[in-house]
This record gives C-alpha cells, structure tokens and sequence, in this order.
C-alpha cells in the first residue's frame, strides 16, 4: 500500500481486487468449519498443534491481504515480525522453565 | 498554501508540515499504527503464554472447562460473525479507495452490526455463566464449584474460568473501542473526508479491527474447542 507516491508526492493506494478479498474471506471460513471439524477427532499430542497451526494460517490471511501487509512497507512487516518472534521467545523460556521441573510433593 | 487553496483541495489540506509529502504522512502514520499493534500483541501475548503454560500443567481443566462452560456452536457462530466483519471492514477501505462514499459507509454500518451481533452473543453466554456461578477465580460460587467437583471436574477448575473471562473480557473491550472507532471512521467518509489519497484514519482503524479479529482467531480454538 505504500511507496506508490505520485510525482507530486501524492499518496496512490495499491488497491487489492475485490475478488481477492472474497476468496480470503471465504477461505477463512473453511478453515473454520476445518478446525471445528479437526477439534471432534483426537489426533492425542497433535490436537493443539493442529488447532494452532490452522488458526495461524488464518492470522498469516488476514494479515498479508485484509491488513494489506503483502504489499506495505517491508519496515511494517519487520515490526510486527519482531513482535511475534519475541512472543515466541517468551513462549519458549517459559515452556523450558516449567517443563523442566521437578515435581515436589506433586505440585507445580 | 493560501488558506483558499487549503479549502479548495482537501486531500492536500491534510498534509502537516513536518512531512515531505502525503505518502510520507501516510507511511509515517501507518508505521505508528503497526507498532501499536505490536504493543497489543504483546499484551495478549502475555495472557497466551500464560494460558498456554498453564494448559500444559492441567490439560483436564482445560478440557473439562471448554467441554462443559462453553458452548462450541456460539464461540463458531461469532468467529463467522467477526470473519465478516473484517471482510466489510476490508471492503469499506476498498470503497473508500474507490471514492465510493455511499458504499463504503454501508460496509462500516455492517461492520458495525456484526461487532455488535458479537456482543449479544458474548452476553447471553456471559449471563449464563453468571447465573451459574461459574465466575472467575476466587468468585467461583462455592456451591457451584461442590457441584461441578462432584461431576468429575478438576478441583481447580476455576482456573479456567479465569482465564476465559481474562483473554475473553480484554478481547470483548477491544470489540466495543473498535466499534467506536469504526463509528468515528463512518462518520468522517459521510461528510466525504476520505478519498483515495487521504483515507488514513479509515486504514487505521481497519488494522485495528483485523487485530481483533487476530486475537479471537485464536482465542476460539484455545477456548472452546481445547481437547
């Protein structure tokens, strides 16, 4: 949406096609209905990293074509970038520090 | 610029005078907007990590809470709802772009509707669980809690509860300033203050919406549909 400045320094929008945004809506509805459906079968271990994965899938359509990120500045896409990467890391430590205890008297 | 030339050209007018150019207040303006976001995810972010650290010490609570407190079926029907409301919100900037007034402000007046169907369908599921005394925490109903213990629940399953009204009470305030701003928003492209050069405001609160839309994204799998 950016970096499209006219001569005169106008700003020109990047217009996405109506039609892309009709089969990113419709998409997203489908992984909807998928991870309703996927959340009835136990997949054991796999039954967060499924629902997860489809609900990131989602993120990354919403991202890259409603909030115009595909074609913004690359500057944007490193911020939001970053914060999601210092979320996992936070995510990370958290998860070793509390997987890697030891039960005592069978509280956390 | 003469004070006649600012009038006469509003998409100019809006130009303050430390940017070079439109594009530059443009860009600038939306590169604010992103690391806003950024603190919200953040903030989310938090109470993910804590629901997700949690989850994998007491999976049963978390299981038992969305099998029994929840209601699959409204958390699908207000992540269609909220899905489409992002779609308007996407196609009112679209409008917008198109220097479609008319249009644009009829896809903010959904927007509007759908962030409103979703409070209806948060309160009546709010209500119930009030009315069960299924509340956060300590304010779980004693009585209440004897009872679910008694069906087979975790003894900590408040737990969940607080949870779901933590990430879904943030969520819903998100809701509510959105549809405020998206009110602003459609009140400003009816006096026809937005054009395809000047429609900053509009963007903006269209990220802020998708936001939104992001957060419950995951909320809806992490809290109704747990195994």
């Amino acid at each position: 949406m950016a970096a499209h400045a006219s001569a005169d320094g106008k700003h020109v929008p990047h217009i996405i096609p109506l039609g892309t945004y009709m089969k990113v809506f419709w998409t997203l509805i489908a992984l909807t209905v998928v991870t309703v459906a996927a959340s009835r079968v136990d997949f054991g271990m796999l039954n967060g990293v499924i629902a997860f994965g489809i609900a990131s899938v989602k993120a990354g359509l919403v991202m890259a074509i409603f909030m115009h990120l595909k074609y913004d500045n690359m500057l944007n896409r490193v911020i939001i970038g970053s914060a999601i990467f210092f979320l996992i890391v936070f995510y990370l430590f958290c998860w070793m520090d509390e997987a890697s205890r030891v039960v005592i008297e069978g509280v956390l | 610029m003469s004070i006649a030339d600012h009038h006469a050209d509003p998409e100019n007018a809006h130009v303050a005078h430390h940017f070079e150019n439109a594009e530059h207040q443009y860009a600038t303006a939306k590169e604010g907007m992103w690391a806003f976001l950024c603190t919200e995810i953040l903030m989310f972010g938090g109470l993910f990590v804590a629901y997700l650290i949690y989850h994998h010490a007491y999976p049963l609570t978390f299981k038992w809470g969305s099998d029994n407190f929840l209601n699959w079926k409204l958390g699908a029907a207000n992540t269609v709802v909220l899905l489409t409301s992002s779609l308007t919100m996407a196609l009112g900037i679209y409008y917008v772009q198109h220097r479609n007034a008319k249009k644009a402000v009829m896809n903010l007046w959904i927007t509007l509707l759908c962030g409103a169907i979703f409070m209806v369908i948060k309160g009546f599921e709010y209500s119930h669980k009030f009315h069960e005394g299924w509340l956060p925490g300590s304010w779980f109903k004693p009585e209440a809690l004897a009872k679910q213990i008694s069906l087979g629940a975790p003894e900590n399953i408040p737990l969940y509860t607080s949870f779901y009204f933590m990430m879904s009470g943030l969520h819903a305030l998100h809701v509510l300033f959105g549809m405020g701003a998206i009110f602003w928003v459609l009140l400003r492209t009816r006096k026809g203050e937005f054009g395809p050069h000047y429609y900053t405001p509009v963007e903006n609160v269209g990220l802020f919406w998708h936001l939104v839309d992001l957060v419950w994204i995951y909320l809806f799998p992490l809290l109704y549909l747990v195994g």
